[in-house]
């Protein structure tokens, strides 16, 4: 099979205060699909966000390469859009202006007038229209992450990156957001990576979960499966039989696996090939866990 | 409320202005009594002994001056007699074209200084050295290599304007937010337009307050550069009138630096106000 983004063998080190080096992970496998939303579980510190990093280019792994539709990264690229925890929108400009600025730096010989059609397009699927001659300091938090999913997704990336994008934003903003960018995401087949604490964001919006072991010496313990349906909805999601089985799995993972899971590697684990899990409500054999290896 | 505080700040204000004016004509009304002397001796000893008056003119005085230089402030009767207007424009004349020289020097190089480390420790010894040498002592060196004390003048407006640019700007530069940055490098955005759509706007409410301390200082040192080389502006103008012993004259002149100094700063600060952007 060959995998559309593929992580190979990569590490990030630091040096230390007193000399020597910090690893905060090395010898890091995993793949993800075309189309596929993914997305990356840890405690702070792991390196899911230098993993997001090199994925977008701003960091060059240590060792190993990231390979994105058979190229390796060797830095950044428009086919890989990022949306920031910190919305990171540019104050002097317009809502207009900040997603304008992303398009014409994709398509740097279209007019005008074109740019502005192609951003009010995205201005306009983030439910934005009306506000898009206002200044980001005029926005709440909830309506400048959007201006940042505008920018992200109107230069028409090939994979769209995303740093806990919701973790600054109130319960029910956070959930409006996901619902767009899960519909955004379905309606256009678009391959996306996350950063996320917040399992419940995981379990709804990810097709594949990356479990992280805590650094430093951090490890891709297993990749789960969401078992629950394609087209789950948010409202009946707890309903889904399978719903307890996967959450229960990724909360044990967060609160003791993601420490012990070093000292207990399973037999036959592989860092090149990390188990792939679908936690489903029967298990399949008994003692394992609810964990079935694909 | 803001508006009552305009108000009765305004108020205060005037109240200020008009103890300070009573205050200042009573004190110059000439009140001493005048000692009796013989005539020969008070012809030496000048009006102040003999009439009583005080050779410190009193605001109706200033202020019947300041009238006539209004009526006719561009005359020219000779070296040692222009009008205060062509005094001021030389002045400003001076201040304006050695600043934009600085101007055209410290930006770019504060911005490479901001861009590069190795620049920045490279330079940041020069800079530490120069910044706090007083411009007039570049005075003396400017008229021995330039041979014009017009132009020397000039020098040491750009020598005493740069650093304070130079270093805000290099500030403003080093200090814009990485993730403006990251945007632009995901962005593909290539050098020198991230460095006017991105580094320029973030770094330009920093690099106006370092223009907004040059042309303070900058209208400083004209003062004091004119009284050094003479011949034409506001400080030389001082310094003349001092010598004719014209007091009235040279509080005026205190007034109208103060003015233009004022004038010249509240402008840069409206320039600032629109390249300032909220957070």
């Amino acid at each position: 099979m060959t995998d559309f983004i593929s992580i190979e063998s990569i590490a990030r080190r630091y040096p230390k205060a007193g000399g020597g080096e910090t690893t905060i992970f090395e010898d890091l496998w995993f793949s993800m699909n075309k189309g596929e939303f993914s997305c990356i579980i840890g405690h702070s510190g792991c390196g899911k966000t230098s993993v997001l990093n090199m994925l977008a280019g701003l960091e060059l792994p240590d060792d190993g390469v990231a390979v994105v539709d058979g190229r390796a990264i060797e830095g950044p690229s428009l086919d890989r859009a990022v949306i920031f925890q910190s919305h990171a929108l540019l104050p002097w400009r317009t809502v207009l202006g900040n997603v304008s600025y992303a398009v014409s730096s994709r398509w740097r010989e279209w007019s005008s007038d074109k740019v502005r059609e192609q951003a009010m397009r995205f201005i306009e699927l983030v439910g934005l229209k009306g506000s898009e001659s206002k200044k980001p300091s005029e926005l709440s938090g909830g309506m400048k992450q959007r201006v940042g999913i505008a920018r992200a997704l109107s230069i028409e990336p090939k994979i769209l990156l995303m740093d806990e994008p919701f973790s600054a934003l109130d319960a029910l903003t956070r959930g409006t957001l996901q619902d767009e960018v899960r519909r955004i995401c379905l309606d256009t087949g678009q391959t996306a990576f996350m950063i996320t604490h917040d399992v419940d964001e995981a379990i709804y919006l990810a097709d594949r979960i990356v479990l992280m072991t805590n650094g430093p010496n951090a490890m891709v313990a297993e990749i789960v499966e969401n078992p629950l349906p394609r087209d789950r909805r948010r409202i009946d999601l707890h309903k889904h039989p399978d719903y307890y089985a996967l959450r229960n799995h990724l909360i044990d993972f967060l609160v003791s696996r993601s420490r012990s899971f070093k000292d207990e590697i399973p037999e036959g684990y592989q860092k090149r090939h990390p188990p792939v899990v679908r936690p489903t409500a029967k298990p399949t054999a008994p003692g394992d866990d609810n964990r079935q290896v694909a | 409320m803001s508006q009552n505080l305009t108000l009765r700040a305004s108020v205060l204000s005037l109240l200020i202005l008009s103890l300070f004016l009573i205050t200042w004509h009573i004190a110059t009304r000439g009140s001493t009594s005048v000692a009796s002397m013989d005539p020969e001796y008070a012809k030496l000893m000048g009006l102040t002994a003999t009439t009583g008056k005080s050779a410190m003119p009193g605001p109706l005085d200033v202020a019947a001056k300041i009238w006539e230089h209004l009526r006719n402030p561009f005359y020219d009767r000779g070296p040692n007699d222009k009008g205060l207007g062509i005094q001021l424009a030389y002045s400003i004349g001076r201040v304006m074209l050695g600043y934009l020289i600085a101007v055209a020097v410290a930006i770019p190089t504060g911005f490479v200084i901001g861009m590069s480390p190795l620049m920045s420790r490279a330079l940041n010894p020069f800079i530490q050295l120069m910044k706090p040498i007083s411009p007039l002592a570049w005075m003396p060196l400017a008229l021995y290599t330039i041979k014009d004390s017009s132009i020397s003048a000039i020098f040491v407006i750009f020598i005493c304007s740069l650093w304070p640019m130079m270093i805000n700007t290099a500030f403003g530069v080093a200090s814009v937010r990485k993730e403006w940055l990251n945007v632009a490098r995901t962005l593909e955005v290539p050098p020198f337009r991230r460095a006017f759509t991105v580094i320029l706007p973030a770094a330009a409410p920093t690099i106006l307050t370092g223009m907004r301390i040059s042309i303070g200082i900058a209208w400083l040192v004209i003062v004091a550069a004119e009284m050094l080389v003479g011949g034409t502006g506001i400080g030389y103008f001082v310094w003349n009138e001092w010598n004719n012993l014209s007091i009235t004259n040279v509080i005026i002149s205190i007034l109208v630096i103060g003015l233009v100094g004022m004038l010249l700063d509240q402008a840069l600060a409206r320039v600032a106000r629109l390249v300032t952007y909220p957070d």
